[in-house]
């Protein structure tokens, strides 16, 4: 259980996939300028990266290890994300369009979200069991869509500052996206267990 | 004349980094010294110029309903193939890069690309494309690596310039990198706009 | 356009396949190489070939097996390389080959893999070399009780301000001494 509570909190604070892996920066510039829409990116995120990386899993090591074939790793699991992604917006629209609504549009830029590749290849990496690869992603979405939310909340108050004319737009959000891992730093250390 | 034309337009009016805004996680990623920013720019700009040729020879025979399937199988291919040979002939680098160069197939650059420009122009016209936003990117990382290699250590691709205990190492650090990026764009625009 | 889609995956799966068969071997040397360089860089002179008559030891103390490989000139055992870690880093694993002679005494260590902040705790490749004989660890034997960081009463001063980095390696380092020393494989390993 201990172990499973330390990935959570490594995932979530320590290690978060934003701030300190560098990993899903074109989402987290891109959609948080509205709260709604970082909300809907992230919840869309948590979705997809936990299912993609169960999926990947089990094609990992069940296909591609015994097959010795895991030189064809980068390229099987761009396809299956590519395709689960694809999957899960037909599922979504058929079976409940209410939830289709509110994360459809995310869904096609989620391909190219490299968390979620990124997530799949680095449970492989760091041989975690199947239930410890899920809780895994799952933390790493909470940790971005946490990310994503908070960023969205300074954003939109940035929009009301006077900012000097070349900083306004991106510079000065990278900028205050800094200053925030700065804070996210401060988890750095922590251990559990 | 016009191939040098797509070059400069690459590695400047449309420069990935700085102006286009792709690609940010390993801009970000891995700028913490000039040398590794500078291989991941050459590694992806690697990629880049491989699989604009291939797309741009491929093109008439591709359907237009399977084009980005086939254009993803394209680009991870030559990024498998990157990776095999860097593990075989340079496992220092791969180790310092260690999970951007998968990444490189989800870098939005190389499918927009892809799509943008191999799709409809010539083989050699594509090359050109590949090499001028591959080095944009590249000249992108590199300075953003070395100026964060400077403020955090002192050091410009491993040369001394000032003692390191005067640097502020935050900008190693992952705080670093966004500040780092977000005054070089600043800067950018500064230019621009004079 | 399925053939198409069939035509563009059998070809990049033949290419990857081509191109994986030229590297193998060269990726499996090159992994070779890098623990060559760690082994030769930390044991004092030796004929055999460590990585052929490496062992592997499970602590009695509990913890991961890890990897011990002898140094002999003929038969005559001059030192033992292990392949050690701790998890107790700043941000996780550090994994260090360190080296000893017979008597427990450290020759030297490499540290092979890590995630430590750069500048601060990343510093330890070098820090504990140093010519400045508080920070060495060369020389000492990390079996002593005072083979510790200053602060926590010992004699060894840590990086500066990567103090838990600094425990981390230390722990390394002595549980690296321990499975040698206190499980006793010297003795078959020295025939």
């Amino acid at each position: 259980m201990l172990a499973y509570i330390s990935i959570f909190i490594t995932a979530v604070f320590v290690n978060n996939i934003v701030f300190a892996q560098f990993l899903g920066i074109c989402p987290f510039m891109g959609v948080s300028k509205k709260m709604s829409s970082a909300v809907g990116m992230g919840a869309a995120v948590a979705f997809v990266m936990t299912i993609a990386t169960a999926v990947t899993w089990l094609l990992y090591n069940y296909v591609l290890m015994p097959f010795g074939l895991d030189f064809m790793q980068t390229i099987a699991f761009i396809l299956v994300i590519a395709a689960l992604v694809q999957m899960l917006e037909i599922i979504l629209k058929k079976v409940t369009p209410s939830l289709y609504k509110a994360l459809g549009v995310f869904l096609p830029l989620i391909t190219t979200n490299c968390a979620v590749l990124g997530v799949a290849i680095s449970v492989v990496q760091k041989d975690f069991d199947l239930l410890m690869s899920v809780t895994y992603a799952l933390s790493t979405a909470i940790g971005f869509a946490m990310a994503l939310g908070i960023f969205a909340g300074i954003r939109t108050r940035l929009e009301l500052v006077d900012v000097p004319a070349p900083l306004r737009g991106t510079p000065i959000a990278l900028i205050s996206a800094g200053i925030l891992a700065m804070a996210f730093m401060g988890f750095a250390g922590i251990h559990i267990g | 004349m016009k191939y040098l034309d797509i070059i400069y337009n690459g590695l400047v009016r449309e420069n990935p980094v700085f102006v286009l805004l792709l690609g940010m996680c390993p801009t970000l990623g891995t700028t913490g010294s000039a040398l590794s920013g500078m291989s991941m720019g050459l590694a992806t700009a690697s990629v880049l110029v491989c699989s604009n040729m291939s797309v741009s020879a491929i093109k008439s025979f591709v359907p237009p309903a399977v084009r980005i399937p086939v254009y993803i199988v394209v680009i991870a291919t030559f990024v498998s193939v990157l990776q095999l040979l860097l593990a075989a002939y340079m496992p220092a680098l791969n180790a310092t890069l260690g999970i951007f160069i998968p990444l490189i197939v989800v870098n939005c650059i190389l499918l927009g690309r892809a799509e943008a420009f191999a799709s409809r122009h010539g083989v050699v016209a594509s090359a050109c494309d590949g090499i001028g936003i591959g080095l944009g990117f590249t000249f992108g990382l590199t300075l953003l690596g070395a100026l964060r290699e400077f403020l955090g250590t002192g050091r410009v691709f491993d040369i001394v310039v000032y003692p390191e205990s005067f640097g502020s190492l935050i900008f190693v650090l992952a705080p670093g990198a966004f500040i780092a990026l977000g005054l070089l764009i600043g800067l950018f625009n500064y230019i621009k706009s004079r | 356009m399925l053939l198409v889609l069939t035509v563009v995956c059998v070809g990049s799966g033949a290419l990857l396949a081509w191109v994986f068969r030229v590297t193998e071997k060269p990726i499996a040397e090159a992994a070779a190489q890098t623990r060559i360089r760690a082994i030769s860089g930390v044991l004092p002179h030796y004929d055999n070939d460590p990585l052929a008559d490496c062992v592997i030891v499970v602590p009695v103390s509990g913890g991961e097996p890890m990897k011990v490989y002898p140094a002999k000139v003929g038969e005559e055992l001059t030192g033992v390389a292990v392949e050690s870690y701790s998890t107790g880093g700043f941000s996780g694993r550090i994994e260090v080959m360190v080296g000893f002679d017979t008597r427990g005494i450290l020759i030297d260590y490499y540290v092979m893999s890590h995630s430590e902040t750069p500048g601060l705790g990343a510093k330890m490749d070098t820090w504990f070399r140093s010519e400045v004989a508080s920070r060495s660890v060369i020389g000492r034997d990390p079996g002593a009780s005072r083979f510790k960081v200053s602060k926590d009463g010992g004699d060894i001063d840590g990086i500066t301000a990567a103090t838990i980095t600094s425990r981390a390696f230390l722990d390394a380092v002595r549980r690296a001494h321990d499975v040698v020393f206190d499980d006793n494989v010297l003795k078959p390993l020295a025939p």
